[in-house]
């Protein structure tokens, strides 16, 4: 059954049960984003402290697919660096485009996302929190003491 | 019971064969674009068969057979609204260019300050965004008819949205989020009485009921062709000959005008002066075969099978759960039934019903206004048309549950 590629068990679990979803006071960064053609939303929180990605959160409305991103996403980035965390977004974005090969070390529960390249029209869904984590840190300067911008 | 012969109607759609992992397609997004018939396939093919030209240029005869038949498409959907005066149709690619040439032709060159152009919330995006525009351009205000909470036009304060100033009133006769039929009639009075005129967006409304143009005495009518069984961008503007002579081109260009100086140019006739450059003539052509094929059928009839799919449709969907909105009376409604299904991500339902060949819409149907006054950022829809079934509508309850089991807890 072709279903059990795309509505895996991590996938649903990370839907009903989201890891990280609220709101994070004090946060130096945070973004929101939405998807024009379904609705779909997604703010993204952040502490960085001295160029590290210290604690990441979420909140938003959506499908299976762009809840249980965000959720995953926040347990693979948190205690990363801002680069090794916008590589590893550059990664995921690779696995969704079918040219990265996922390693479950760096990618956790996310590999179970690898299906939904099969559902090309989902792909953006699966992708809308990484685009929202990337925006968020991209003014973050990368490096050590870089100054953070306000939330916002 | 109708003479409505389903069956023989599905036998002229060839895409209707098709299968999808061994199962057959179950179309039900005929609310974004409609299948078409052989008869329509095979008038566009004969077109470019048989007499394919640039139409109102060459002098040889294959260029005059196709100046007629882009003309002769011209009369042909011009009387399937019951227009006789051909001229009173100009040629678009549909509702979107439609609307957006009256925005640009009548709101921007007549509209200004203290002007109110009056929409309603439950417009497609293309009823609201070019009016935006000209409210920009112009400083004219724009207004809102609101909605109620079952899905109808909220008529109550339309003493107080409908005045003086009222210019433009813009509404659309079939919404294509809530099926809602629009009272047009008592619209059109109620903004003639204030001197306004009306633009009837029929996107939804022309493939799934009769229309009578002059009857409801709109001044301005917008359709689509490729929902009413034609064609990809064809479709027109139907208009009282006396506004198209004072509406402003948007397009200049080719066979538009009549002599072409330094600093200026005249326009040519109504409705030529509208269509500028090279225009979809084997198109329009295909459109003029469907409304053939729809008069064929009778616009009675089509109405009446989909009032029977949809009532079934909306008893069925009610009785495994399902949230639906707009109006559930059939009277009032078209064949466009947007729900929720439990808490089912619209997203969600749609990858898994197309797992089962079934083709709906999931999103916001450009009509964000619509969902922002249910409180949904988006919806199902499945969609109905002369081709669907009530033992369709059995597959699409049939495979929710099956969605129901995957999502259960
Ligand atoms: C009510 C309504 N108006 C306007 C449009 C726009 O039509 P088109 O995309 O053919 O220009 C649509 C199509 O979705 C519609 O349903």
């Amino acid at each position: 059954m072709a279903l059990d590629d795309i509505y895996k068990e991590v996938i649903l679990d990370h839907y009903k049960n989201p890891r990280n979803k609220r709101d994070l006071p004090g946060a130096e960064v945070s973004c929101t984003r939405n998807n024009p053609l379904c609705g779909d939303e997604i703010t993204v929180f952040a502490h960085v402290d001295d160029g590290t990605v210290a604690e990441l959160t979420f909140q938003g409305a959506g499908c299976s697919i762009s809840q249980s991103s965000a959720s995953m996403m926040t347990e693979a980035a948190a205690g990363r660096t801002v680069d090794q965390t916008l590589e590893l977004a550059g990664q995921f974005r690779g696995m969704m485009a079918g040219e990265v090969e996922p390693d479950d070390d760096r990618f956790g529960d996310l590999v179970a996302l690898k299906g939904v390249v099969k559902y090309p029209i989902r792909i953006k869904c699966a992708v809308l929190a990484w685009d929202v984590l990337q925006e968020a840190l991209q003014d973050t300067g990368r490096a050590t003491g870089a100054q953070p911008h306000a939330v916002g | 019971m109708n003479t409505f012969d389903v069956e023989a109607v599905r036998r002229d759609f060839p895409i209707l064969e098709r299968t999808f992992d061994g199962k057959p397609l179950v179309y039900l997004d005929s609310g974004a674009t409609s299948q078409k018939p052989a008869q329509v396939i095979e008038a566009e093919s004969a077109f470019y068969r048989l007499h394919n030209a640039n139409a109102h240029r060459g002098i040889y005869t294959l260029g005059e057979e196709a100046t007629e038949a882009y003309e002769g498409a011209r009369s042909r959907i011009a009387r399937f609204f019951g227009v006789e005066d051909a001229s009173r149709l100009v040629f678009t690619r549909g509702t979107t260019e439609s609307i957006n040439l009256v925005a640009y032709g009548w709101g921007r060159a007549s509209l200004g300050e203290g002007d109110e152009i009056l929409i309603t919330e439950m417009e497609h995006h293309s009823n609201i965004v070019p009016w935006q525009l000209v409210a920009q351009a112009t400083g004219a205000r724009l207004r809102y008819i609101g909605l109620t909470d079952d899905g109808l036009l909220d008529l109550s304060n339309l003493g107080e949205l409908l005045g003086d100033r009222t210019k433009i009133l813009g509404v659309t006769a079939m919404s294509n989020a809530l099926g809602t039929i629009t009272p047009l009639k008592q619209l059109v009075d109620a903004a003639h009485a204030v001197g306004a005129i009306v633009v009837v967006d029929a996107a939804q409304a022309a493939p799934h009921m009769p229309l009578d143009m002059d009857g409801l005495e709109a001044d301005f009518l917008a359709f689509s062709g490729h929902k009413m069984l034609g064609p990809t961008a064809s479709g027109g503007l139907l208009a009282k000959r006396e506004l198209l002579d004072r509406l402003q081109p948007m397009f200049g260009g080719g066979d538009m005008i009549r002599e072409v100086f330094h600093d200026h140019a005249t326009w040519n006739d109504v409705p030529y002066r509208f269509e500028a450059g090279t225009m979809q003539v084997a198109q329009q052509v295909g459109l003029a075969a469907a409304c053939d094929y729809l008069d064929a059928l009778g616009m009675e009839a089509v109405r009446a099978h989909e009032v029977e799919i949809t009532r079934y449709a909306i008893d069925r969907l009610l009785e495994a759960g399902a949230v639906v909105y707009g109006p559930k009376d059939t009277d009032i409604r078209g064949g466009t039934v947007s729900f929720w299904y439990h808490d089912i991500h619209p997203h969600d339902l749609a990858t898994i019903l197309n797992e089962e060949g079934i083709a709906v819409r999931a999103g916001h149907h450009c009509a964000q206004l619509v969902m922002r006054r249910y409180g949904t950022p988006a919806t199902v829809r499945a969609s109905f048309y002369v081709y669907n079934t009530n033992e369709e509508v059995d597959l699409l309850v049939a495979s929710l549950a099956r969605a129901g089991d995957i999502f259960a807890s």
